[in-house]
């Protein structure tokens, strides 16, 4: 499917291509702006798309400014990732009722709309299928991620520019979508301002067969190559992340731990925010009569005492053992438990939190200068 | 089914504060009706006329002691009550009034008052808990009236309330706010305070005001740290810390470290 050679599209087709997904019974979720981010969010056509807009990010700073140019991808990834519509911020999983005559449960429904997200950067792309393996893959399958995830069209977008916390490259996850998507487009500004359209899957090639749309020159396949090389050279962040597991195993102890709790908020915005992290806490809402209770799901974060509540108290009490949990599951534990990092380099840790804690930075010092296994460091 | 068991007796209390908190129970129009079938409402003088004495299986109790009556009443309220739960940030911390403690409060009394000799007061504004033992302490100036119910609700049914004690952050998360302190530079005392608001200032592009008091393990050094580097001064870093809890351990202690 992928070796079909690439076509382009100009804004008009790119306006079809919106048009055809809604036709086809999809809402269509795309960057768009809002106060002062891109958001991902419904739109209702390509004017809606943040033309001329991009966004500078660093350590707990992130701003919107104007581009010189009519770019309608020309900024990186949103605060908060396209986790929100697949993987559902809070949702209700059964209600009971209970009534004379007995006890009633009723599973809550799966979602019933289909979602077409446009704009799914690589490292989003790496992102779902991380969550796929979580929540799809694994011994239990989660019904909603899953009736979410297998009804949602993907058009995938090469990232024209990396950001400041961006750090794809370390994480073998972008620039270029490799995989996980139907259509992916690489934006080519200037005379012509169009897109390449690369096909992913068999139903990506019947959407574009009804677009108007035209082969790509060798020129333009090269325009784009070229400029996903440029993204590539230009990352904000590095992680060296091959030998990330053993180093961090290596230093459960290491004073790293310390410094950085002297600054984390335990605030949980890094996991909140993090396009892999999965975790969810449960709860019931009983009525006052006791005749009808709901069972209700919303993302949790390791970063809350509850969160490790066992009987008798929670086992991670100090920031120390919160943000070292939530850094070794992340790039070491998550290895042996699904066979990836559950990092993708996003970078959206590093920009929302409102310390400016960088995951990065983080194991840089601890591989400047690692202690002894075991040995905590005075 | 059998008889229907004795229905708990609830009361509301009030010692200094607005009353705005138990106007959230007022507030809960939808589910008043059902409140009142499930419990016994036996004393509370802002909604009902008559007094039934007794004890009481849910005592709310609103506001401060800031006076030496009032730090003798709720000895008597304690002794009615078989569960004691304080409503609000001046039950729970000392609510506004509490900036007192931080100074002269004669000289107040000089200033304000024409006649100061009318006016009995105490030199601080303390929370119930400094006074008696409490039950269970809800957050909020005001009050979430979901909340305020979820606690009646977890009493008659004989668990725990589920009130989470992390940060505001979570709440601007879920219903997908962008961070106003990232994406601004405004300050915001979310990351350091208490959910159960909904995370509804910075739904409109304000930082959190911290009325819900200090999250569960608040880190108030490290958030000064990057508020100051947003342009606050010392004084206004003060300034932020101290509003509707400032008798809030962790919030009176920044707020010390910070001012003129």
């Amino acid at each position: 499917m992928q070796d079909q050679s690439p076509s382009i599209i100009a804004q008009d087709g790119l306006a079809a291509l919106i048009a055809a997904l809604q036709k086809q019974g999809y809402r269509v979720m795309a960057p768009t702006r809002h106060d002062a981010a891109i958001v991902y969010d419904e739109i209702a056509g390509i004017n809606d798309l943040p033309a001329g807009w991009t966004d500078q990010q660093d350590g707990g700073t992130y701003r919107l400014l104007r581009r010189d140019d009519a770019a309608l991808f020309g900024y990186v990834a949103a605060p908060q990732s396209w986790k929100r519509f697949l993987h559902a911020p809070l949702a209700q999983l059964w209600q009971l009722e209970n009534s004379g005559e007995g006890t009633r449960i009723s599973d809550a429904s799966a979602p019933q709309d289909r979602l077409a997200l446009l704009g799914v950067r690589a490292c989003e792309l790496q992102a779902i299928a991380v969550q796929d393996r979580v929540l799809l893959q694994g011994p239990y399958t989660d019904r909603q991620y899953q009736a979410r995830r297998q009804g949602a069209f993907i058009v995938a977008v090469n990232c024209g520019q990396a950001g400041g916390t961006c750090f794809c490259v370390s994480m073998h996850g972008g620039p270029k979508a490799k995989a996980g998507y139907d259509l992916a487009l690489t934006e080519l500004l200037g005379e012509e301002h169009a897109f390449l359209v690369e096909v992913g899957s068999e139903r990506g090639a019947d959407l574009l067969a009804g677009l108007p749309h035209r082969p790509a020159t060798a020129v333009e396949t090269a325009r784009a190559e070229a400029i996903i090389a440029h993204t590539a050279a230009s990352m904000g962040r590095t992680m060296p992340s091959d030998d990330v597991r053993e180093l961090l195993l290596g230093n459960l102890e290491h004073k790293q731990w310390d410094d950085v709790a002297e600054r984390c908020l335990t605030c949980g915005n890094c996991t909140l925010v993090c396009p892999t992290c999965f975790c969810t806490t449960v709860w019931d809402e009983t009525s006052l009569s006791g005749e009808h209770t709901e069972r209700w799901r919303r993302w949790d974060s390791c970063f809350t005492v509850d969160f490790s509540y066992l009987h008798g108290g929670s086992v991670r009490t100090s920031a120390q053992s919160r943000y070292r949990q939530w850094i070794t599951h992340k790039l070491a534990n998550w290895v042996d438990q699904f066979g990836t990092s559950g990092c993708v380099g996003c970078g959206r840790c590093i920009t929302w939190c409102p310390v400016g804690i960088d995951i990065t930075a983080e194991v840089r010092a601890i591989r400047e200068s690692p202690a002894a296994p075991g040995v905590k460091e005075t | 089914m059998a008889t229907a068991p004795h229905k708990p007796r609830l009361a509301v209390f009030k010692f200094s504060s607005c009353d705005g908190c138990q106007l959230s129970l007022l507030d809960c129009e939808d589910e008043l009706l059902e409140v009142a079938g499930a419990v016994d409402i036996a004393y509370f003088p802002e909604a009902t006329r008559g007094d039934l004495h007794g004890t009481y299986d849910l005592a709310l109790v609103e506001g401060s002691i800031t006076t030496t009556h009032d730090a003798a009443r709720i000895h008597q309220v304690r002794r009615q009550s078989r569960r004691l739960v304080t409503i609000g940030a001046c039950a729970t911390a000392g609510g506004i009034q509490a900036l007192r403690n931080f100074k002269d409060v004669n000289e107040f009394i000089r200033v304000v008052y024409a006649r100061p000799e009318y006016i009995d007061t105490l030199a601080t504004s303390t929370p119930i808990s400094q006074h008696i033992k409490v039950d269970f302490e809800l957050r909020g100036c005001p009050i979430n009236k979901k909340q305020l119910l979820e606690v009646i609700n977890a009493c008659v049914a004989g668990r725990q309330p589920n009130t989470p004690p992390h940060s505001v952050c979570h709440e601007c998360k879920l219903r997908g706010t962008t961070c106003v302190m990232v994406s601004s530079g405004t300050a915001c005392l979310g990351p350091v305070t208490h959910a159960g608001c909904g995370a509804v200032c910075p739904a409109y592009n304000r930082g959190c005001y911290g009325c819900f008091g200090p999250m569960e393990t608040p880190n108030t050094a490290s958030l000064s740290r990057s508020l100051r580097a947003f342009g606050l001064s010392e004084d206004a870093l003060q300034r932020l810390y101290r509003t509707f809890n400032p008798e809030a351990k962790p919030f009176r202690a920044e707020s010390e470290r910070h001012g003129a």
